[in-house]
């Protein structure tokens, strides 16, 4: 698919469709998808409003924003106006957030518009999109298979081109896990890259924010909006998205990546764009990075742990869902995450209460944080040498609905492509690659290093334009 | 195979605050027996020589002027956002 963000902005700010159109028709084309269960909520009044705020800039020669009219999808994890934030719990069922996320405002001040919210697994926690408290989102490509996850329903929607992109938030795979699912492109940026504040926390240390779109380059328009310092998230850091490309001469595939274990299809269309980088003159070499092995064991000790610490907020005291007639204090804690979590919320808040509890601390959590640098260690040797690092961003195509619902570890085992690149900050793309036999998408994913966003769009463009 | 008695399970529920009833103490407890048997393959690894990374890219201490900044959110704001409220604050059951 093209570039779509430029084309609406163009015929926005010439006159010959407007904003209120657009929000229309998008909100049409969201109505008529909805049995992929992929919206939470539609922002229809909000969205009207600001499309007539903006026609009317247009028609007084007013400067109306780079993303002047352009409809998009928020995840259901970021505080935005105009439906509830839920994060697809029962327990923030009710929330009306009383802030934005600087992720939305910042779109918001170039003129993009929020139509809706998307569905997810319960406080991001998943790869399915199972999870959540308001039902599984179905796949673009067939319905009786998953949307993947976290980010389900961000990916669905864009892949129906319901909009040109969506927001999603990624801390193992969430974001790309699903873009390869639905056939579209998906970026989790460098650690820091983007503001956090005004989005529900899950792991501090890895959580990121990225997007959805059908092209690199819609992809690079919302990530420059996004990215920069914000004096709200400390965490920030200066915008990596002004970077310019590193030329790839070097292309490392992990091979690790590439065993039996992967769907041959995917193996298989893997091998055929490394033949086309090949003939293009790039260098393209298998590489060992040993530790990806342990990266899942790694990741479900410290995510666990920082989300036992980052939802211990929820106590149903100052806001969200406080279960009825607890007599104590404690009973009341209790009784409101109980009904207000879904159960692989609790199992996650479980094993992290479980490393982080005197006695075991250092066997796992500690293990893991040095294991950790293990892993970054190799990485910055892999990139000592090659430009970019390359994978198959997930094992096998959309695994069926309730095919991995009864044995978490297996469901887990579906990040395994992902998580490395989350635990060492650095940067990721998801490119669709073509279909298996059953037309199911794939998707390559480019791991670059730490502020190379740039140097991976660049790649994904060069890639659409080759198979133009 | 990682084995966890049924009450250490019902310590950890209390731990983090989650009020379970048996069935799901029961289901939960072989579903931790199976991700701590997985996690426990980070044994295999000799990191005594490694330091920690907790966090990545290397950011120092963040600084700023400790201003007051203007907020678009207001106390009536965050009160409505409570479950239960009497005028200018939060009502809970007694604590003591």
């Amino acid at each position: 698919m093209a570039d779509q963000i430029a084309s609406i902005v163009q015929n926005v700010a010439n006159g010959s469709k407007t904003a209120r159109q657009y929000v229309l028709e998008r909100i049409e084309r969201a109505r008529s998808s909805e049995s992929y269960n992929a919206l939470l909520s539609l922002t229809e009044e909000r969205a009207l409003e600001r499309a007539d705020m903006i026609d009317t800039k247009i028609v007084d020669g007013e400067a109306a924003g780079r993303l002047a009219g352009v409809p998009f999808v928020v995840k259901d994890n970021f505080l935005a106006y105009g439906a509830p934030t839920t994060a697809a719990s029962k327990l923030l069922e009710n929330f009306d957030a009383p802030l934005q996320a600087t992720a939305v405002e910042r779109l918001e001040a170039e003129g993009a518009i929020c139509i809706g919210k998307a569905n997810l697994d319960a406080f991001a926690h998943g790869g399915s999109t199972e999870n959540s408290a308001y039902g599984v989102t179905k796949n673009a490509h067939d319905q009786t298979r998953v949307a993947g996850g976290s980010s389900g329903g961000s990916a669905v929607v864009t892949a129906l081109d319901v909009v040109s992109f969506a927001l999603g938030t990624d801390t193992g795979g969430s974001i790309r896990q699903p873009a390869a699912f639905n056939g579209v492109y998906g970026i989790k940026p460098t650690y820091g890259a983007v503001s956090r504040y005004g989005v529900v926390a899950m792991a501090s240390s890895t959580d990121t924010i990225g997007c959805f779109a059908s092209s690199p380059r819609d992809v690079e328009t919302v990530m420059q909006v996004m990215a920069g310092r914000d004096e709200r998230d400390m965490t920030t850091i200066d915008a990596v998205y002004s970077n310019k490309p590193r030329p790839v001469k070097k292309i490392g595939v992990i091979k690790q990546t590439m065993t039996d274990d992967v769907a041959p299809s995917i193996r298989a269309a893997v091998e055929a764009q490394c033949d086309a980088w090949r003939q293009a003159g790039c260098q393209v070499d298998m590489v060992d990075l040993p530790m990806l092995e342990y990266s899942l064991a790694m990741y479900y000790i410290i995510v666990p742990a920082e989300i036992s610490s980052n939802l211990a907020r929820y106590d149903g005291i100052r806001y969200g869902r406080r279960a009825e007639q607890a007599a104590t204090l404690a009973e009341l804690y209790g009784r409101t995450r109980d009904q207000g979590f879904v159960t692989e919320n609790k199992r996650r808040i479980m094993i992290g209460s479980y490393v982080l509890s005197s006695g075991f601390f250092d066997a796992y959590y500690s293990q893991a944080q040095r294991a950790r640098t293990m892993l970054i260690r190799e990485f910055e040797a892999l990139f000592a040498e090659y430009d970019m690092l390359i994978s198959p961003t997930t094992p096998t195509t959309a695994f069926a609905i309730g095919e991995n619902t009864d044995d978490p570890v297996k469901m887990y085992l579906s990040d395994i492509m992902t998580v490395p690149a989350s635990l060492a900050g650095i940067p990721a793309l998801n490119v669709p690659i073509g279909h298996d036999d059953a037309g199911l998408p794939i998707g390559l994913q480019l791991i670059g290093r730490y502020g190379d966003d740039m140097t991976l769009l660049s790649q994904a463009r060069g890639m659409m334009e080759a198979t133009r | 195979m990682v084995q966890i008695t049924t009450n250490a399970v019902r310590d950890l529920a209390q731990l983090s605050a989650l009020a379970l009833d048996d069935d799901e103490l029961a289901a939960l407890t072989d579903d931790i027996e199976h991700i701590l048997t997985y996690i426990n393959k980070l044994d295999e690894l000799d990191t005594s020589e490694v330091p920690s990374s907790y966090q990545v890219g290397g950011l120092q201490n963040q600084y700023r002027d400790d201003v007051v900044q203007p907020h678009t959110v207001t106390t009536e704001q965050l009160l409505n956002l409570a479950p239960e409220r009497s005028a200018t604050t939060i009502k809970v059951p007694k604590v003591l």
